[in-house]
């Protein structure tokens, strides 16, 4: 949905998405990298969810991003 | 930045790290954003408190279903799935669905070609001002009350789980709804609710797919929750047929009479909250196609509401207590399920994002009751018994400001929750006397040409009035439980079941009477109100996969085949 020649809803949404499962994925990273203590790692710390849905996330929100972004619903 | 994630039982129940914060931070950016970016988008009365009417059917949809999906929401029944099993499931699905489905293709074409901005509204036009005015007044009143009832809740969740102060979390949600309200109107928080939507899925669903993981599939779950409970715990029918063989103490007839057709009904028709979304719809078969789009999505909320109750019941080393046991032993309450399965599985940044959703998700929930009572204030209080002759731009200037009033009444209803905790439960129950009765008055307005005016007021009246006096009955001599909801066992939502079914009767029953002993309302004065003597727009030539009606048949066939599944 647009409002006019306006931003659509679904571009806040991809934006939201984005930067959400950058910084996700960049604490997964992390973790990886550098793992925490044994006793401070959340249950099924070794299947990376942080990794991988984050880098779901930002996948799914940049594809709104890009096919929702203004410049694209002006043309 | 610290890796370490604690659930203890001292000051909070999970701790954030750095990026847990910038998430937060960034969806309170984003929300002023969207308020400033949609100011210049609510200059008249229709955009400001109808959203231009220029919503798509999934946008209309995702809104109508967020509006009721917020944190309290999430967390209460999350907590009602550890405390009851699965049966917190109807709530989901005939709880919701077949009200969904009735209120596409039955209700709304009179909703939407009666070109009403709200539910009184629609009651003057049927039944005229003294109805509008009842219903009016009493919504508007609760629905201000049960915002500040949910922001102080939220804030005490907040303090639980997070250690937040009770003032910081009050006032830096309350101004901030305030703010985007004010400036974009319905619009702004219809965006925010769609928002959310996402929010709630992209923080929550993880709990669900990790826990099935850990728990070795759904089979292995049941075997551990029948081990832990009952095997009464994963069966939503199979216990139905007496009060003493489920936890829930209800009786099958509760959830389908009661539940299925009249306090879901209620809701999902009546409550303007919800059905504002739909109004806001750009044609009528947007209108039709938002709720059956909610209803699709309803029907997956329990992957990401009850199925974490029910891991947290199979899996979590210590056993839940009820609020007031955890209270006093420091132990965790039901409510608690939600946070500790989110904490049980989520490191850093992902922990930040569920607890977002939960913020986003009392966030619009705030802001919809307050865009609700703004509306119903302006167009169904102030214009007409007020003053009826402001220009346009008057009502949208009077909406702006009752949007800051509305906050700051719920605020104060928040602290005066905070000096005395059990105004929380009268108002509470005070919301639920007015469902029930509504539908009532609302669906015999819609389907019976003969309801008139003083059949529709006193219908409405008696209806919400026998249903004070039975809550108010069993609050003074409990026994009495055994004949407002047939049995001593019943549980409180047992109570609301019943309750509901018999103030309906007492609206549809006084109504019909008062109606048939009135002068009938000429049908000429009916038309666009009254099925029988309204010309509903054919939806056009569409292929069948654009129509409503086919979208509704494959939802309720999904419907039928979910309860069989989970029998």
């Amino acid at each position: 949905m647009t409002t006019g020649r306006s931003v659509s809803i679904w571009f806040f949404i991809g934006l939201s998405l984005l930067v959400n499962g950058l910084l996700i994925l960049g604490a997964g990273l992390y973790e990886i990298a550098n793992p925490p203590a044994p006793e401070l790692q959340v249950v099924l710390f070794g299947l990376h969810a942080s990794a991988w849905w984050g880098g779901l996330l930002a996948l799914i929100g940049g594809f709104y991003c890009w096919h929702y972004a203004p410049s694209r619903a002006s043309e | 930045m610290t890796l370490a994630f604690v659930v203890s039982s001292s000051s909070s129940l999970v701790h954030l790290h750095p990026v847990d914060m910038v998430i937060i931070v960034f969806y309170f950016a984003l929300v002023l954003a969207i308020g400033f970016y949609l100011k210049g988008k609510a200059n008249t009365g229709e955009d400001f408190f109808m959203a231009g009417r220029e919503m798509t059917a999934w946008v209309a949809g995702l809104s109508f279903l967020s509006a009721n999906l917020g944190a309290l929401e999430l967390m209460g029944w999350a907590g009602s799935a550890y405390q009851y099993g699965i049966l917190a499931t109807h709530w989901y699905w005939i709880g919701a669905i077949p009200a969904m489905l009735f209120l596409a293709l039955v209700m709304m074409p009179f909703y939407y070609i009666s070109k009403t901005h709200s539910v009184p509204g629609y009651l003057k036009l049927r039944f005229g001002e003294p109805s509008r005015a009842l219903s009016a007044v009493s919504f508007a009143f609760m629905t201000v009350l049960m915002s500040g009832v949910n922001m102080f809740a939220m804030a005490k969740v907040m303090q639980i789980v997070l250690g937040w102060n009770l003032n910081f979390s009050i006032w830096v949600s309350s101004l901030t709804v305030a703010i985007y309200v004010t400036l974009g109107g319905l619009r702004s928080a219809i965006f925010n609710e769609v928002l959310q939507f996402f929010l709630i899925w992209a923080g929550a669903l993880l709990v669900p797919i990790l826990g099935l993981y850990e728990a070795g599939g759904w089979g292995n779950l049941k075997i551990l929750i029948t081990q832990r409970a009952s095997e009464q715990y994963v069966h939503m029918w199979a216990g139905l047929g007496s009060f003493t063989t489920n936890p829930m103490g209800i009786h099958w007839t509760g959830i389908v009479f009661g539940l299925g057709a009249v306090i879901s009904m209620g809701y999902w028709t009546t409550d303007f909250l919800v059905v504002q979304r739909l109004l806001a719809a750009k044609d009528m078969r947007s209108a039709e196609m938002a709720p059956i789009i909610g209803a699709g999505f309803k029907m997956i909320v329990p992957l990401i509401v009850i199925l974490p109750g029910l891991l947290g019941l199979g899996l979590l080393p210590e056993k839940l207590v009820p609020e007031s046991v955890a209270a006093a032993t420091g132990g965790h309450s039901y409510n608690d399920v939600l946070p500790l399965m989110l904490a049980r599985y989520c490191g850093p940044g992902l922990l930040g994002l569920g607890i977002t959703a939960l913020i986003a998700g009392f966030m619009s929930g705030m802001a919809g009751n307050v865009s609700a009572f703004t509306t119903v204030w302006t167009y169904d209080i102030y214009r007409p018994l007020i003053n009826s002759k402001g220009s346009d731009h008057h009502y949208v200037n009077m909406g702006r400001w009752t949007t800051v009033i509305g906050v700051l009444i719920s605020v104060g209803t928040a602290y005066l929750v905070m000096a005395s905790a059990s105004i929380m439960d009268y108002v509470q129950a005070l919301f639920s006397f007015f469902i029930a009765p509504l539908f009532g008055t609302v669906v015999l307005g819609m389907l019976w040409k003969r309801a008139t005016g003083p059949g529709g007021f006193w219908g409405l009246l008696c209806g919400t009035l026998s249903s004070i006096s039975m809550w108010a009955w069993v609050k003074v001599d409990p026994t009495a439980l055994r004949y407002v909801a047939l049995s001593p066992n019943a549980k409180a939502l047992a109570q609301d079941m019943y309750q509901a079914l018999w103030s309906f009767l007492v609206c549809v029953t006084v109504t019909v009477v008062v109606s048939l002993a009135t002068t009938p309302i000429p049908h000429s004065q009916l038309a666009g109100l009254v099925y029988g003597e309204t010309d509903i727009p054919k939806i056009g030539d569409v292929p069948l996969y654009q129509k409503p009606v086919f979208w509704a048949i494959v939802a309720a066939v999904v419907f039928v085949i979910l309860n069989i599944i989970f029998w």
